[in-house]
C-alpha cells in the first residue's frame, strides 16, 4: 500500500486493475487514469441533472409545495427533459456581440470545474491526479470560471450582462481571498497541499476531523468556508449578479440554448466541487466516521469510502440549498462590507492565532 | 509528474466533452433566419440605446487591485505554510523557528498595514 504510484487511479486494487497491470506493466497508471477520467466525465454529465432536480425538490419542500412531479417518478426526469430541450434550441448571438468571445465564454467555467474535479479524492484510490500542490491548483483553476463570466458579460453587448458580470466578478474575486486564506489555514495545519494527504491527516475518530479538532477554530473556519464558497458560487443569499428584479439574467441574459445550459451545468458542478472541497478539508473526505465503538466502526468501515464522500458532499450541498431558502439576498455594498471589513480581518486573525496555537503545541 | 500528465489528459477530454456538447446542439438545433429584431440585445423590450461597452464604476478597478495584492500574498504564503508545521515541531532540518517567524511576521504585517491604509483612505467603502 505504501508503494503506490503517484497516481491513485481506482481499478488498481481490484481484478480489472490487476489484469491491466499484468497486460501493460508500464502504462497501467495511464490506463487507470484514463478509465477514471472517463467515469468522471460520466459523473459530470449526470450530476448537474440530478442536482437541478434536487434543488427544485428541496426548494419546493421548503415552501410546502411538491415541485416537479410529472416527468418520471417524482419528477426525476424533469431536468433531463429540460436539458434535452435546451440542446434543441437555437443559440442566438446578439447584434454587436464579439463572436469569438461570446462562444468561448460558456466553455471556460464548464472546463474549469471539470479540471478541479480531477483532483478530488473520491476514495483511497479513486482520484485522477494528486499533484503535490493540489490546493494551489484547485484555487488557480477554479478562478477560470470568473474569467468566463467576465468575458460573457463583456461580449454580450448588453448593459444588464455587463453590470451583472462586473458585479459577480467583483464578488467572486473578493471572496476568493477568504477562500484562499482558509485553504492556507488547512495547509498550515496539515503540513501538506495534496488533497489526498489532507484527507489522510484526519484519520482516526470523528474528533480528528479538522472541523472538530481545533478548539473552536476549526468550526469557525468551516463557517467561514461556507460563507465564502456560497458567495464564490454566486448562490443566494449572495446572488446579486443574478438578481432578477434588478439585472434580468445577469451575465447570462443574452445566452440561450446550449450556451446557457453550459453556464448552469458549470454552476451546479461547481457547487458539487465546493462541497467536495469542504468535505475534503473539514469533514474527513472518504474516511468513515469513527466514534470509538468497535462494532459500529467496523460496520462503517465496511461501507466503501466513495459512498461516505458522496454522503458528506450531499450533506454540504443540502446546506447550500438550505441557505438559499433561509436568508434574504444582501445588497452589493453589504456584500463588500462583509468580505473586506469582516471576513478578511477575521481570516487573518484566525490564521495567526492558529499559527500561534500550532507553535505552542496546543493542537494535537 | 504523473499527476500533471493526467491533468493534461483531463484538459483534453474535458475540452472534447464541452466541444462535443456544443457540436451536438449545433447539429440538432432548429435555426430560423435571424431578422433585425431577433438579434437585438435585450433591453426591457425597448430599442437599445447606444453601445453596451459603457464606462463603469472605478471601484471595480480598485477592488481588483486589492484582490491582486492579497491573492499574490496568499500564493506566496503557501510554501511557508506547508513547512510551518514541520518547522515548529523541529522536523525540518536546518530551518529555525525564528527565521520562519521573522519572515512571516514581516510579510504579513506589511500587508496588514497596507490593508489598514486602504481602509483609512476609504477605498473599501462601496457606495
Amino acid at each position: 500500500m505504501n508503494q503506490l504510484p503517484t497516481n491513485h487511479a481506482f481499478p488498481t486494487h481490484n481484478a480489472i486493475g490487476e489484469l491491466i497491470r499484468h497486460l501493460f506493466p508500464g502504462g497501467a497508471v495511464y490506463i487507470n487514469g484514463f478509465l477514471t477520467i472517463a467515469s468522471l466525465l460520466l459523473l459530470v454529465s449526470i450530476l448537474p441533472v440530478f442536482l437541478i432536480w434536487l434543488e427544485r425538490k428541496v426548494a419546493a419542500h421548503f415552501q410546502a409545495r411538491l415541485g416537479p412531479m410529472r416527468v418520471g417518478y417524482h419528477g426525476l426526469l424533469q431536468s433531463t427533459a429540460d436539458g434535452l430541450k435546451l440542446i434543441f434550441k437555437e443559440v442566438l448571438k446578439p447584434e454587436g456581440a464579439d463572436t469569438f468571445v461570446f462562444f468561448l465564454a460558456p466553455t471556460l467555467p464548464a472546463t474549469a470545474t471539470f479540471l478541479v474535479m480531477t483532483i478530488l479524492p473520491f476514495d483511497r484510490h479513486l482520484q485522477v491526479a494528486d499533484p503535490a500542490g493540489g490546493v494551489v491548483y484547485a484555487l488557480g483553476v477554479s478562478s477560470l470560471s470568473i474569467l468566463g463570466i467576465l468575458l460573457a458579460g463583456w461580449a454580450s453587448n448588453n448593459k444588464y450582462s455587463l453590470l451583472g458580470a462586473m458585479r459577480s466578478g467583483a464578488q467572486m474575486i473578493s471572496f476568493e481571498i477568504s477562500l484562499a486564506l482558509i485553504m492556507l489555514l488547512i495547509v498550515m495545519l496539515t503540513g501538506t497541499a495534496s488533497l489526498r494527504e489532507i484527507v489522510l491527516s484526519q484519520n482516526g475518530t470523528i474528533l480528528d476531523w479538522w472541523i472538530f479538532k481545533l478548539p473552536f477554530l476549526g468550526l469557525i473556519a468551516f463557517v467561514m468556508y461556507m460563507i465564502s464558497s456560497t458567495a464564490e458560487l454566486n448562490r443566494a443569499p449572495f446572488d446579486i449578479s443574478e438578481a432578477e428584479s434588478e439585472l434580468t439574467g445577469g451575465f447570462a441574459t443574452e445566452y440561450s440554448g446550449i450556451s446557457f445550459a453550459m453556464f448552469f451545468f458549470a454552476e451546479f458542478v461547481n457547487m458539487f466541487v465546493s462541497a467536495g472541497l469542504a468535505t475534503t478539508f473539514f469533514l474527513g473526505g472518504f474516511l468513515a466516521p469513527q466514534i470509538g465503538i468497535g462494532a459500529i466502526d467496523a460496520a462503517f468501515n465496511f461501507i466503501p469510502g466513495f459512498i461516505w464522500f458522496f454522503l458528506k458532499t450531499f450533506l454540504v450541498i443540502f446546506l447550500y440549498m438550505w441557505f438559499r431558502w433561509t436568508f434574504p439576498r444582501v445588497r452589493v455594498d453589504q456584500l463588500m462590507y462583509l468580505e473586506w471589513k469582516m471576513l478578511l480581518p477575521a481570516n487573518l486573525v484566525l490564521l495567526m492565532s492558529s499559527g500561534f496555537f500550532l507553535a505552542m503545541g496546543w493542537i494535537l | 509528474m504523473d499527476s500533471y500528465i493526467m491533468i493534461g489528459f483531463s484538459v483534453f477530454l474535458g475540452a472534447i466533452f464541452v466541444g462535443g456538447a456544443i457540436l451536438t446542439s449545433k447539429l440538432l438545433a432548429f435555426y430560423t433566419p435571424a431578422g433585425q429584431r431577433k438579434v437585438q440585445p435585450y433591453e426591457c423590450s425597448e430599442e437599445p440605446i447606444g453601445d453596451a461597452r459603457i464606462r463603469f464604476k472605478v471601484a471595480f478597478y480598485i477592488f481588483a487591485l486589492l484582490f491582486l495584492l492579497f491573492d499574490i500574498e496568499s500564493l506566496l504564503l503557501f510554501p511557508c505554510m506547508k513547512i510551518f508545521r514541520a518547522v515548529v515541531t523541529d522536523q525540518a532540518g536546518g530551518i529555525g523557528t525564528s527565521v520562519l517567524f521573522a519572515e512571516l511576521f514581516v510579510f504579513i504585517f506589511i500587508l496588514f498595514f497596507g490593508f489598514i491604509y486602504a481602509w483609512r483612505k476609504g477605498v473599501l467603502v462601496w457606495e
